[in-house]
Order: structure tokens, then sequence, then C-alpha cells
């Protein structure tokens, strides 16, 4: 502990070659909590696709513009992107060994997460307010 | 705690995959990081129905006839199981996560018992679609 306290080693270089960020646990915690929530939110979501299969247009709008069916869409959504971003990461950090590419890659799978996640609370947000 | 170089120090190394006999928990294991890599991949189909619906009619249309397709429908099939793998060996997880069923014999029975669970719900999950359709 001593040591540590006046080690001239940075907090990076520490976590290179040893240990820990101390942001694991929240990654492991929000991969958990939001499996749970996505378990009712997915029930939810394959009940909401099979009743709509083969709907129109005016009935499907019709249908997720009321307010419940549009907050678990967007919910439904939400959860789905972050749980996504954090399964992917992991499959990243242990197949991309390139410092760089690993770096790169989970950079790109988030923003592409967000850019989905945006994507769809739009369009659910849109058909809700009518425009 | 000494000031040895991290590129020096060997880290531990699991042994490698091809020495191990396959076995059914491996396989499971494997399978559920794959489903997860699928479902990934079905959420880009998710939003784009979504916008779809939120562009126009045409849109819509457009999105719905690709899911009725056979390309779509076989595709469909392909996350349903994915999902309901997910789902099923997700739980389990969860379940692994306080501490119990993580002995050998259980862990054996609980997978079985999520592939049964996987089977019966893609197919109940079919037969619902095709009587909605």
């Amino acid at each position: 502990m001593q040591h540590e306290a006046h080690s001239l080693r940075t907090t990076l270089g520490r976590v290179r070659g040893l240990g820990s960020a101390k942001e694991g646990v929240h990654h492991w915690y929000a991969e958990r909590w939001t499996s749970i929530a996505l378990i009712p939110l997915n029930l939810w979501f394959i009940a909401a696709v099979i009743g709509h299969i083969g709907a129109s247009h005016a009935e499907f709008i019709a249908w997720l513009s009321r307010p419940f069916p549009a907050v678990m869409m967007i919910l439904n959504v939400a959860l789905i992107m972050y749980h996504t971003a954090l399964g992917l990461q992991v499959v990243l950090e242990d197949y991309v060994h390139n410092e760089l590419l690993k770096t790169l890659s989970i950079l790109a799978v988030k923003g592409a997460c967000l850019a989905l996640a945006v994507a769809g609370i739009f369009a659910v947000a849109k058909i809700s307010f009518g425009a | 705690m000494s000031d040895v170089k991290p590129a020096a120090r060997p880290r531990p190394l699991s042994p490698h995959l091809q020495i191990y006999r396959w076995q059914w928990t491996m396989a499971l294991s494997i399978l559920h990081r794959a489903t997860g890599i699928a479902l990934s991949v079905g959420t880009l189909l998710l939003v784009w129905w979504l916008v779809a619906a939120a562009s126009d009619a045409a849109s819509f249309q457009t999105a719905q006839e690709f899911l009725g397709s056979w390309l779509g429908i076989l595709m469909l099939m392909g996350w349903t199981f994915a999902f309901w793998y997910h789902f099923a060996n997700g739980i389990r997880h969860l379940i692994w996560d306080t501490g119990t069923w993580l002995d050998l014999p259980m862990a054996y029975r609980s997978g079985l018992g999520v592939v049964i669970f996987t089977a019966v719900m893609t197919i109940l999950t079919w037969i619902a679609g095709f009587a909605a359709f």
C-alpha cells in the first residue's frame, strides 16, 4: 500500500500490466440488470410482434401511438441496445488482440448501438406524436 | 508489490480449445455467445421495421413484405431460436450468479432444460405466428 502510494507508475500503466480499472463491476452489473429487465420486455415484444403479423400500416401506427405500447417499445429498444453493446464489447475484448483495433472496434460497436437506439426511439416517438 | 515490467511477467494461460474433449456444457456455453451475436444482427431488422413504420406506408409495406418472404421467414425462424435460447440460458446464468446449480449434475440438467425449453418455445412461437397470419 505504502509502495503504491509513492509509485511513479501511472494508473493506466498499472492497469495494463496487472490489474483492475475498477470499472468491471459496473459492466458486470449492468449486463445483469438489463437482462432481468429484458425478460418481461421481450416477452411483451414477442407477443406484440405475433399480434401484428400482416397488420396494415394504419393499424400498426394506431397501435404504436398509444402510450403503453410506445413506452414499452422505447424501453425495449433502449435496453436491447445497451445489453447488446455490453455483450459485444466482451466478445471483442476476448478475440481482438491488437490494442488499437480492439479499442476502435469497441468504439464502433458502441457508436452503432447508440445510433440504432436513437433511431428506434425516434421512430416510436415520431409515430406517437403523429407527425 | 514489486515493480516488474508487465511484458516480462508471464501471464497464466488457459489450455487451448483443441485439447478439450467436446462436452454438452461447453457447446451450450459457446451457443450462448453465438446466439447473442446473431441477436445483435437482428437489432438491425428491429430498427429498420420501426423506422419504416415511422416513414410512410410504402416503406412499411416493403419491410413487411420482406419479413413475409421465404428469406425473411427463414431469418425470423433463426432469430426466434436464438432469442429463446439466449433468453433461457441467460436465466440459467442469472441463477448461477446467485451461487446455485453450479455443480456438474445440475449444470447438465439445467442445460438439458434450456434445450427442451428452446425447442418447445420456438415451435410454439411459430404455431402462434402462423395461426395469427
